[in-house]
């Protein structure tokens, strides 16, 4: 064990692992994270906690993932290098471990021409990949990026953040034939485990699979397809139409518009494509992205079959 | 070359009000090239400066003239004169150059008539575009002559991130192409895929902009005084 997180203990021990997202509010409004948390309580192994997801401040991941935490979710806190560079970054992993945090997601991070606050500068001091490579660095050679050991001062005892390392990959991304190749260096750097932007283009995701099997990384890292729920005709557009890497294919919109309960096809659509990933060798588990729509995360993990979660020690 | 544009034409004139006689200096060099300072520009500012000037009412002397460059000392001394004459300098050269007359002309107000923007070549009339983030340590070699740290949005140097999509970057995907793709087609055309395998690590960024301004000392080069 690395962690000895929730998400690595089930991983570790075979169980086809529910992560899903909570999305700290754009306010102090503590009462939103607490909600939240408690929707996913005990119906999935671990939550996601974004970092000022599409450059839009909200409350800070380390913060609303402590209060998460605190409400009986085991966080998995997003870092990106958008924001913070390698002295912020491994001073708040500091900080994030002393605080019971014991997963962390390394991404690069949304462009802030996205966001609220278009004229900020940004910082990508470090990609994703040396993000990873720095964290796997402070847990197993227990130094800091510059070399120095993790110790308070020569005579203190060596404290390395102890983190299970996860990292993204979009099989939707161009150029296609890179994306396999990105995810080998995104292991080779040291993530433990990987979350998919999300799936709709099944046959995509299948080829990138069999590109992944080729390589025999599926056996190195364990993969968490990602998924989000539709809830409407208009979001399915959206997500097709102004969402860079992701194809959403036209017969998802088809059967949404042929129904009156949209909500409801949204949710039956998902649980569907949970029972085709669970079938694809080297997909470990799912990751539910279900946006700002957190409390219908119990049905689709209740219908999809994956109740009750492991409870292990 | 440094590529710069002309301010807007507004903004110009608010910032030389309340100066009696105004010098236009263009620079002969990399704004001349991208149209943006050099003579022929000069004497179209200096012309509507005028223009201006008479529909307002405001009197003011325009004067302009052009020197070879506005970064080395020696080009200045042709102008010498009509500098000291002038209240003021509307220098069209890039921020190098605005920089470097004030210090030439100590006491001298020189104000600048154009935005630098960055260094880069003409990618065809009229469109120039930026290849060189001046970072003070080239990785070309390693990524095909194409450099991502200027040329990706991120200046990512583990490959694109997700939001690279036909070619192009999500920050501007009509206009803005990815870099990483042409980073990969590139690679690809060279036989030289195999180089994306490879981890880079964390990069030191003390020899750019983050190291303090820049100061290049040649020790063989320096005259004795």
């Amino acid at each position: 064990m690395k962690a000895e997180s929730n998400l690595e203990k089930v991983l570790a021990a075979g169980h086809f692992a529910v992560t899903a997202e909570l999305g700290p509010p754009k306010s102090a409004e503590v009462e939103v994270i607490a909600a939240k948390a408690g929707y996913l309580k005990g119906k999935v192994d671990a939550v996601n906690i974004t970092d000022n997801q599409t450059a839009i401040v909200r409350m800070s991941s380390i913060a609303a993932g402590v209060l998460a935490r605190q409400a009986g979710v085991e966080p998995v806190i997003q870092i990106t290098c958008r924001d913070r560079n390698r002295i912020a970054i491994q001073s708040d992993v500091l900080g994030a471990y002393a605080l019971g945090v014991r997963n962390i997601l390394c991404l690069t991070g949304d462009h802030q021409s996205f966001g609220n606050h278009r004229g900020a500068k940004n910082v990508f001091d470090l990609d994703s990949i040396q993000l990873i490579d720095a964290l796997k660095g402070m847990r197993d050679g227990k130094i800091f990026l510059c070399g120095e050991e993790i110790r308070n001062s020569k005579t203190s005892p060596v404290v390395e953040p102890k983190i299970f390392i996860g990292a993204a990959a979009n099989p939707f991304g161009d150029p296609f034939e890179f994306r396999v190749i990105r995810l080998a260096k995104k292991i080779k750097a040291g993530a433990d485990f990987i979350q998919t932007q999300c799936i709709y283009d099944m046959e995509r995701f299948e080829e990138w699979m069999r590109q992944v099997r080729e390589r025999g990384l599926h056996k190195q890292v364990k993969i968490l397809a990602g998924l989000t729920p539709l809830k409407s005709v208009g979001m399915a557009k959206y997500m097709r139409d102004s969402v860079a890497g992701l194809s959403v294919p036209d017969y998802y919109i088809r059967r949404l518009e042929g129904v009156k309960d949209k909500a409801a096809e949204g949710i039956k659509i998902c649980v569907e494509q949970i029972k085709r990933l669970r079938e694809i060798e080297g997909v470990a588990g799912i990751h539910l992205m279900a946006i700002e729509w957190e409390k219908m995360v119990p049905q689709i993990v209740e219908e999809a079959g994956l109740l009750p979660r492991p409870v292990l020690n | 070359m440094i590529t710069a544009v002309q301010k807007p034409f507004g903004e110009i004139y608010s910032m030389v009000q309340g100066v009696p006689r105004l010098l236009v200096l263009g620079c002969g060099t990399c704004v001349t090239v991208c149209m943006a300072g050099g003579e022929k520009e000069a004497g179209i500012l200096a012309s509507a400066l005028r223009l201006a000037n008479r529909e307002k009412g405001v009197s003011m002397e325009v004067e302009t003239d052009t020197i070879e460059r506005q970064c080395d000392r020696e080009f200045f001394d042709p102008v010498r004169e009509k500098v000291e004459k002038a209240d003021a300098v509307l220098s069209m050269a890039c921020g190098v150059g605005v920089q470097f007359c004030s210090e030439v002309f100590a006491g001298k107000r020189v104000l600048p008539a154009l935005n630098t923007r960055f260094y880069g070549t003409t990618e065809q009339q009229g469109v120039w575009a930026e290849r060189c983030a001046g970072c003070g340590n080239c990785v070309l070699d390693r990524f095909g002559g194409v450099c991502p740290v200027a040329r990706c949005s991120k200046s990512l140097l583990n490959g694109p991130c997700g939001g690279s999509q036909n070619g192009m970057c999500e920050v501007d995907p009509k206009n803005l192409q990815c870099g990483w793709q042409l980073i990969y087609d590139r690679l690809k055309l060279l036989g030289l895929l195999h180089l994306l395998e490879e981890n880079q690590p964390a990069r030191d960024w003390s020899t750019g902009r983050d190291g303090g301004p820049g100061k290049i000392v040649r020790e063989d080069m320096v005259l004795d005084s």
